[in-house]
């Protein structure tokens, strides 16, 4: 099985963990994955909200690209982005280009302006999509060397991987992230808040309203007795994950919660490295489990 | 051209409908008459504003004795609608019914297209076809075929039981079939009913041992229709009627086996409390079940399992009823018409995760509190959740898979009426808070309004808006151990949470599970939901498609009683119609041979799925049996030396129908235009 | 209006496809009718005979209607499994089969034939099937095959008087 990648900004940036730990799996699965050549901005947020044609273009041209460069260099069609917002804006752009004329003819016209086009064949991937139903549970359960037994997750969607487009998990009450974590031998906690929202940008512009969201989150995982958070998206890890001081000065109450990609808790049960896994760039590593990670791993 | 009647020429009446505004809005109707009256053999041409009334049909009839008439063409409507009224005027007028042809300009024109050029263009080629088809026609006598008296009826609810009843009293033989061990369907389950409170059993009960005991029907539960053949009239059915184990003849219900049983305590859920209590592998579906017989369940019976249990019941049965070695039964059983009245399968509340059905103990299912709330239920009608406690706040979520585009978009119309009826129920037993959220209200029934009214007054609470999800989070203290219920209150645009101790979803109506094999098995059509189709949405409610079966209560659709009472009615009110006729009329569209064309080369031998053609050793030609065909023309269109034909579809017809589609006529040619 | 109006002349327009379509009774006439209740538009270009069953639907009756000036043929039947008739549509697609590697040689391409199931309750299905056939018709512009049979004709006429003069130089050679 061969993939594009669309790493994305946040990935280049504060979500390296992300892509250090995605791409050590699919090494670890032996998967290929392609870097899409000369990407852009996905268009996500910012974009959309100001000036949607723009986010359109802006998408279609990574679009554009990887059908090109997919086609060239026989990578598929399918087109792996691993930040939420990016899956999300290049889902919609894919769409309405489908379904809108209006949306398609100014998007032709733009591309057209830069030497491009797009016959609309490629399919937008989300990593754990790529990994529950493509490799499939059962193949990352074989290749599981240590079961994460006693470990209790708070598996974290967001919103923007499920909702408004429902792609591969329910819209609502997602379950694919839990059966993973399931299969690699931890336990999900049940977890109503795992579709709310995790702040996104207010955490920045309206602060007080972002980190209200935020910490209920966390409270209510810690609540339920999970070890750590689990996400799938750079924006929602770094909210989770970065106010946490924050929101112990302003409430004034003890709060701890590490919070890990889903791709780091699959390289932890591959028993890969945790160098190799970004858990360096975690500020609440789970040290707990690194302990033993670590010294199971020797015997690997 | 020139066939006609007899060895006259086609003098033809040619007479295009306004239908009101229906198609006149669109096609130009003077234009449409001016043309046909130019088509060779076109002796009137007439427009007028409904065809399908009475002066319309008299001026056909008055035209055929003036004019001599001998073929008639309307373009008004589908065939489908009115084909029969016009050939009946059309023999009014003293002509053969089937020199007629009907041209659809309605469906087929001026409501699916909107330039009114390019409806007119096309209501003339559709009336030049028509009207080269025509001449072709030939003089036909309709065949009558008779109708067996007897009728079955499938599925035992209050629709099938209704229906039964109504035939049986009418004299008819009746055979009930029903899949489960007892009849009475969702009915027999619902603790009240709206919107006079009545209590359901107190009702149905009656009906279901009239069944049981009417001479007329003959009552086969557990037991289901396995092959249907024959056509309308003459059908020969096949049921299989399952083994439960128990002699239906010695059996008098007294349950002292069930009580025998080894398992001491029931195990399995019981299927009639929908799951919320258990049975034995020995069991009664409930008190009242129809017929008093048990059912022994092979899946949970040890003997079944192991063949070594003790077989306590087998010993204290005094009468001998219990018999491991019964097997399944097939009977074959003739009936004239068929009535479906299988029903309907709730909304499985699993599929809206976010309600937390199966999740959380203190959600429930509609259905679930029919039977918590009923006193022969699971608690003895005492209102206990399944964690024990008693609840002091209800919530009642409305729509659960209806009215929704991500499960159902239809609306279950009856979901409002029974969750009013539950809030009272809940408030009765327990005295607890009840919440509604519902997007609209609809009590559309007789006293259905008012009864809504006596709930506002009863202070039960109603809060506008569709729940968003039902969680175990809380965000304040007051909602500890409690089930959050998050809502837009749409009425002052606020999202609310409200702490309950229990949920009831108030889950839609779908088709039945096994809808489309049902479908199949009686050759009838489902619409796109996937509940039976009728034949017209308003002028034939109860018939389908194929003559001589009905539909009848939720196989329709969603339907409350009175509705499915109503329905069952008519339903063996058209059966009866069929009965005392004693015979209907079938289109005489069946094949027939051409002997001397025949070569006997048996093509046509496996194509007829009926068996109606068979091969004559002696004269080395094919013949056909008119009483098997039912008219398809698959073997007309296989026969490769034109030997077989069929009567109204005959190859002249259709080739002029194409010819005159697709050739512009002299007139046109003259009129200097070609298309 | 009895015998009234001679001179009938037509809207002239540009060129329209003209597709000939077989509906069975039972699933697509029904479905056709149920578009017209639902009043779903569609293109006009489709002219509808009504037959029984599919399997009522003689191949001969689709090279009719090319021959006669059809641009596209529309079959019309229930689903698999759904015929009214237990197996009428197999049958006609046993035929379709066959049919169209016959129309291949006859150079009518493909988008101008087309067998479609639908059943009673698809009055949608109607409409975006007309619509999609229509626009895949008149982008294949007119098929013209009674034009060519004049042309064939006249070719074989060429032919067999070059033959008849072949001859007769043989003869008198």
């Amino acid at each position: 099985m061969r993939y594009l990648y669309y790493p994305g900004c946040s990935a280049a940036t504060t979500g390296k963990a992300y892509e250090k730990s995605l791409l050590a799996i699919f090494r670890a699965l032996s998967l290929s994955m392609d870097e899409l050549e000369d990407w852009n901005c996905c268009g996500a947020t910012s974009y959309m909200a100001i000036d949607e044609t723009k986010a359109f273009a802006l998408a279609a041209r990574n679009l554009a690209l990887a059908e090109e460069q997919g086609r060239s260099s026989g990578s598929g069609h399918e087109i792996v982005a691993p930040c939420s917002a990016c899956f999300l804006v290049l889902t919609k752009t894919n769409q309405y280009l489908r379904d809108y004329p209006e949306v398609r003819s100014r998007i032709v016209q733009a591309l057209d302006a830069a030497g491009l086009t797009y016959h609309g064949t490629v399919t937008v991937r989300h990593p754990l999509d790529v990994i529950v139903n493509d490799i499939g549970l059962e193949r990352i359960e074989k290749r599981v060397t240590r079961r994460l037994k006693g470990m209790k997750v708070a598996c974290y969607y967001g919103c923007q991987m499920v909702r408004p487009f429902k792609t591969f998990d329910h819209a609502f009450y997602p379950t694919s992230m839990d059966r993973l974590v399931k299969a690699l031998g931890a336990d999900p906690v049940d977890w109503p808040l795992k579709t709310r929202c995790c702040g996104g940008t207010l955490t920045g512009t309206i602060p007080e309203a972002g980190l209200r969201l935020n910490r209920l989150l966390i409270k209510d995982a810690v609540k339920r007795k999970a070890d750590m958070i689990l996400t799938c998206c750079p924006l929602c890890q770094f909210n989770l994950e970065c106010y946490q001081d924050q929101i112990a000065r302003e409430y004034q109450e003890k709060i701890h919660c590490p919070i890990l990609y889903f791709t780091q808790l699959i390289g932890m049960a591959f028993g890969l490295g945790d160098d190799e896994l970004g858990m360096s760039l975690l500020f609440q590593p789970p040290t707990r489990f690194l302990g033993k990670q670590k010294g199971e791993a020797a015997h690997v | 051209m020139s066939k006609s009647n007899g060895n006259r020429p086609a003098r033809i009446g040619f007479y295009v409908c306004h239908c009101g505004h229906n198609i006149s809005g669109t096609v130009d109707v003077a234009a449409v008459a001016r043309y046909a009256q130019a088509l060779p053999h076109v002796v009137v041409s007439r427009e007028y504003k409904y065809m399908c009334s009475d002066p319309g049909q008299e001026r056909i009839a008055q035209d055929i004795r003036e004019h001599a008439l001998n073929r008639i063409v309307v373009a008004s409507c589908s065939p489908l609608l009115h084909e029969h009224t016009f050939r009946t005027a059309v023999e009014k007028g003293g002509l053969n019914p089937f020199f007629f042809q009907m041209v659809n300009i309605r469906e087929n024109v001026s409501w699916v297209n909107e330039s009114p050029e390019e409806a007119t263009e096309k209501a003339m080629d559709l009336a030049r076809a028509a009207v080269h088809r025509v001449a072709f026609h030939k003089a036909l006598e309709p065949k009558r075929v008779p109708i067996l008296p007897d009728v079955l009826v499938v599925g035992g609810g209050i629709a099938g039981i209704h229906a039964a009843l109504t035939l049986a009293n009418a004299g008819r033989k009746v055979v009930l079939v029903e899949r489960e061990p007892t009849i009475g369907g969702h009915m027999a389950m619902f603790d009240k009913t709206f919107p006079t409170l009545d209590c359901a059993a107190c009702i149905l009960t009656p009906k279901m041992s009239q069944v049981k005991n009417h001479p007329n029907i003959t009552l086969w539960t557990y037991s289901e229709v396995s092959k249907v053949e024959g056509y309308v009239g003459n059908y020969t059915i096949t049921v299989r009627r399952k083994p439960r184990y128990i002699s239906e003849k010695l059996c008098v219900g007294c349950m002292e086996c069930i009580e025998a049983c080894i398992y001491k305590e029931g195990k399995f859920p019981d299927e009639f409390n929908a799951g919320l209590s258990r049975r034995k592998p020995i069991y009664i579906p409930f008190p009242q079940a129809t017929p008093q017989v048990v059912v022994i369940d092979p899946q949970t019976c040890i003997e079944f399992k192991t063949g070594k249990c003790k077989k306590s019941c087998l010993e204290k049965c005094d009468r001998d009823a219990i018999d491991f070695s019964q097997k399944e039964v097939v009977e074959e059983i003739r009936v004239g018409t068929v009535i479906l009245a299988t029903g309907y399968k709730t909304f499985d509340a699993g599929r809206l995760p976010h309600y937390g059905y199966g999740k959380y103990d203190n959600v429930y299912t509609s259905l679930e509190v029919e039977r918590l709330v009923n006193a022969s239920g699971p608690t003895g009608g005492e209102l206990i959740l399944r964690d024990g406690r008693r609840p002091k706040t209800v919530g009642i979520i409305h729509c659960v898979g209806s009215r929704d585009r991500n499960t159902n978009r239809w609306c279950s119309r009856t979901c409002c009426m029974y969750s009013l009826k539950l809030a009272h129920l809940l408030k009765e037993h327990t005295d607890a808070e009840v919440y509604n959220f519902y997007i609209d209200i609809r009590a559309a029934g007789k006293s259905y309004e008012e009864f809504y009214d006596k709930l506002l007054e009863e202070n039960v609470h109603f809060i506008r808006g569709r729940v968003a999800e039902v969680t175990d989070w809380t965000a304040r203290p007051s909602e500890e151990g409690k089930l959050v219920i998050r809502v837009e209150d749409t009425m002052i645009g606020v999202v609310r949470r409200i702490p309950v101790d229990m949920v009831v979803l108030a889950v839609g109506m779908e088709p039945q599970f096994d809808a489309q094999e049902v479908r199949r098995l009686f050759n009838i059509s489902c619409s796109t939901e996937g509940f039976f189709l009728e034949r017209h949405p308003k002028l034939a409610p109860v018939d389908t498609f194929t003559d001589g079966v009905f539909i009848a209560g939720a196989c329709q659709g969603p339907k409350d009683i009175p509705d499915s009472v109503a329905q069952a009615g008519a339903a063996a009110s058209q059966a009866l119609v069929l009965i005392d006729s004693g015979s209907i009329e079938l289109e005489p569209n069946t094949a027939y041979l051409v002997e001397e064309d025949c070569s006997g080369c048996k093509s046509c031998l496996t194509i007829c799925p009926y068996h109606a053609i068979s091969h004559d050793e002696a004269r080395k030609k094919a013949s056909i049996n008119e009483a098997l065909c039912k008219g398809c023309g698959t073997c007309t269109a296989t026969c490769p030396s034109g030997a077989i034909r069929q009567n109204l579809f005959e190859d002249e017809e259709i080739y002029s129908e194409i010819r005159g589609l697709l050739t512009p006529m002299p007139a046109e040619a003259q009129g200097g235009e070609s298309c | 209006m009895l015998n009234h109006g001679a001179g009938v002349s037509r809207p002239s327009r540009e060129w329209q496809p003209r597709i000939v379509a077989f509906f069975c009774n039972w699933c697509t006439y029904t479905a056709a009718d149920l578009a017209g209740v639902s009043r779903l538009k569609h293109a006009s270009n489709i002219r509808i005979i009504r037959v029984m069953c599919s399997g009522r639907v003689d191949p001969q009756f689709v090279l009719e209607a090319f021959a006669r000036g059809a641009d596209g043929v529309l079959m019309g039947g229930c689903h698999p499994g759904d015929c009214h008739y237990m197996e009428g549509n197999y049958k006609a697609l046993r035929r379709v089969r066959l049919l169209r590697r016959m129309l291949r040689d006859l150079g009518i391409e493909e988008d101008r034939f087309r067998l479609e199931w639908i059943s009673a309750s698809e009055g949608e299905k109607v409409r975006a099937v007309v619509n999609d056939m229509t626009a895949r018709v008149r982008s294949l512009g007119p098929l013209k095959l009674p034009e060519k049979f004049r042309d064939w004709d006249r070719e074989i006429g060429e032919l067999e008087e070059k033959v008849g003069k072949m001859e007769e130089k043989e003869h008198v050679g």
